[in-house]
């Protein structure tokens, strides 16, 4: 029942701490809030530091440290070195850019666990384009920075129809920098990604043969490069089970304190999403309205509620069944079983029609004149 | 995949072995990853420590425990733990 405690909460295992919006990058499929040009409070060092140990306290354990990007606050290395005394296993989710290697090696005293730097395309040009800014050689030049410090190497690509084509010469970079972890991350539809959706959606059949190649090198380099493949949920027949259910494991606090039960929680409306100025950690887990709205099976409406399989996907994701049907009570289209399944037709379809189209639109880039034009 | 009994083992530098109070449990963390442990493989990695190889573990261990015949579990897990990059 939305809003009941539950006995049986299972405490956070993942933290995930989004220390500003502000990036110098402009990535057209970032999955910050359409206005986060708007939120502009920020929260101080000692707030951060109150957090980590609260959420620590209560038993989360993996932490990462993202944006925006998470090196322009000036409190990183104090925050980084705060999460090892703790006992975190700590990762910056980085860019790269404005990274140097004194930096790396600061870190690395302070006790950062790993970094994962994203790249856009293994093409200086379109990675450049993506990013809204030049940054290709900066960024591979800093992965190698990382493995040469000692940190294990993780590599992020984001997954899309403007990259899509060149998997092969994505997986040779990632080989070619030393890459102990490769995060192949299909898009995910929400924020400035969901805006963007036709431009990047690629077609079932560029899909269909970028899995094919990833996983074949996935077999060719077991046991050197470990290989996440993040699916297209789209052109699947089932939804992922989002967050591994809803206030069961992830926790995010947002630049401005606004925990969330995922990073995409607060396009949702009327969460009333609790702020940890205002709450505690443990507070917010165990009682706050927003955390307990979807924990359990109460809420669901048919055909998730006598659906066996509840139990496995819990639904989907809440905020894609928000996107796409208007109500994040409904079950998430991208199961076969829902009765809003055409809405996932119709983008797919929509996204086509936009990659035939000879005057296709163009990308919006997320940076604070865009946002603060959409709000 | 077969173990050779005679390598020096050490555990990932990349990776932290460390008990969690909240689950009561000993766990290996890396990006991206929990792994939750039980006694035995918790045991078993704490050895893997630059020093000593498989033969050494399972003289150990058996003594340890005053059990003998655990060979097929101590070698059957190592191979899994190489397998997985937490052990080389």
């Amino acid at each position: 029942m939305a809003g009941s405690v539950n006995d049986k909460i299972s405490p956070p295992r993942w933290l995930l701490a989004e220390l500003t919006y502000s990036c110098p990058l402009q990535c057209p499929y970032c999955a910050n809030p359409i206005n986060f040009a708007n939120i502009k409070s920020e929260l101080n060092t000692e707030d951060w530091l109150r957090v980590l140990s609260e959420a620590r306290a209560m038993g989360a354990v993996q932490l990462g440290f993202s944006g925006g990007e998470p090196l322009i606050r000036q409190d990183l290395t104090e925050l980084v070195r705060h999460a090892r005394q703790l006992g975190y296993f700590s990762n910056l989710i980085t860019s790269g850019y404005g990274m140097t290697e004194a930096k790396i090696v600061e870190l690395k005293e302070a006790g950062l666990d790993h970094i994962q730097v994203s790249i856009q395309s293994p093409e200086k040009t379109l990675n450049d384009e993506l990013a809204g800014t030049e940054s290709y050689d900066h960024k591979k030049e800093v992965a190698r920075l990382v493995k040469k410090n000692g940190y294990p190497m993780v590599l992020c690509v984001v997954i899309h129809r403007k990259n899509i084509h060149q998997m092969h010469d994505i997986l040779a970079m990632a080989s070619d920098l030393g890459a102990d972890y490769l995060e192949l991350a299909n898009t995910q539809y929400y924020g400035w990604a969901h805006l963007n959706r036709d431009q990047l959606l690629p077609t079932k059949e560029q899909f269909v043969e970028a899995e094919s190649i990833a996983q074949a090198y996935k077999e060719k380099v077991k046991g050197k490069m470990k290989i996440y493949y993040v699916v297209p949920d789209f052109y699947e027949d089932r939804p992922k089970a989002c967050m591994n259910g809803w206030g069961t494991t992830f926790l995010t606090i947002a630049p401005d304190g606004t925990a969330l039960p995922c990073h995409s929680a607060r396009e949702l409306p009327g969460l009333d999403c609790p702020n940890v100025k205002d709450m505690n950690v443990h507070d917010i887990w165990h009682h706050s309205t927003a955390f307990n709205h979807f924990r359990g099976f109460e809420w669901m409406k048919e055909p998730c509620r006598s659906c066996p399989e509840k139990t496995k996907d819990f639904g989907g994701c809440h905020c894609q069944a928000y996107l796409l049907t208007g109500d994040m009570h409904n079950t998430d289209p991208a199961c076969s079983l829902s009765p809003d399944r055409q809405r996932v037709y119709d983008a797919i379809f929509q996204a086509r029609h936009d990659a035939e189209s000879s005057n296709a639109k163009p990308l919006v880039f997320r940076n604070p004149k865009n946002s603060k034009a959409l709000t | 995949m077969t173990l050779d009994t005679t390598k020096t083992l050490s555990f990932s530098p990349y990776l932290r072995l460390q008990w969690e109070e909240a689950q009561q449990k000993h766990v290996i963390l890396y990006p991206e990853g929990i792994v939750e442990l039980n006694v035995p493989s918790t045991e078993i990695l704490k050895l893997c420590d630059g020093a000593h190889n498989a033969e050494d573990i399972l003289v150990e261990l058996e003594e340890k425990f005053k059990q003998p015949g655990l060979k097929n579990d101590i070698y059957g897990f190592l191979e899994v733990a190489i397998e997985n990059g937490w052990v080389s």
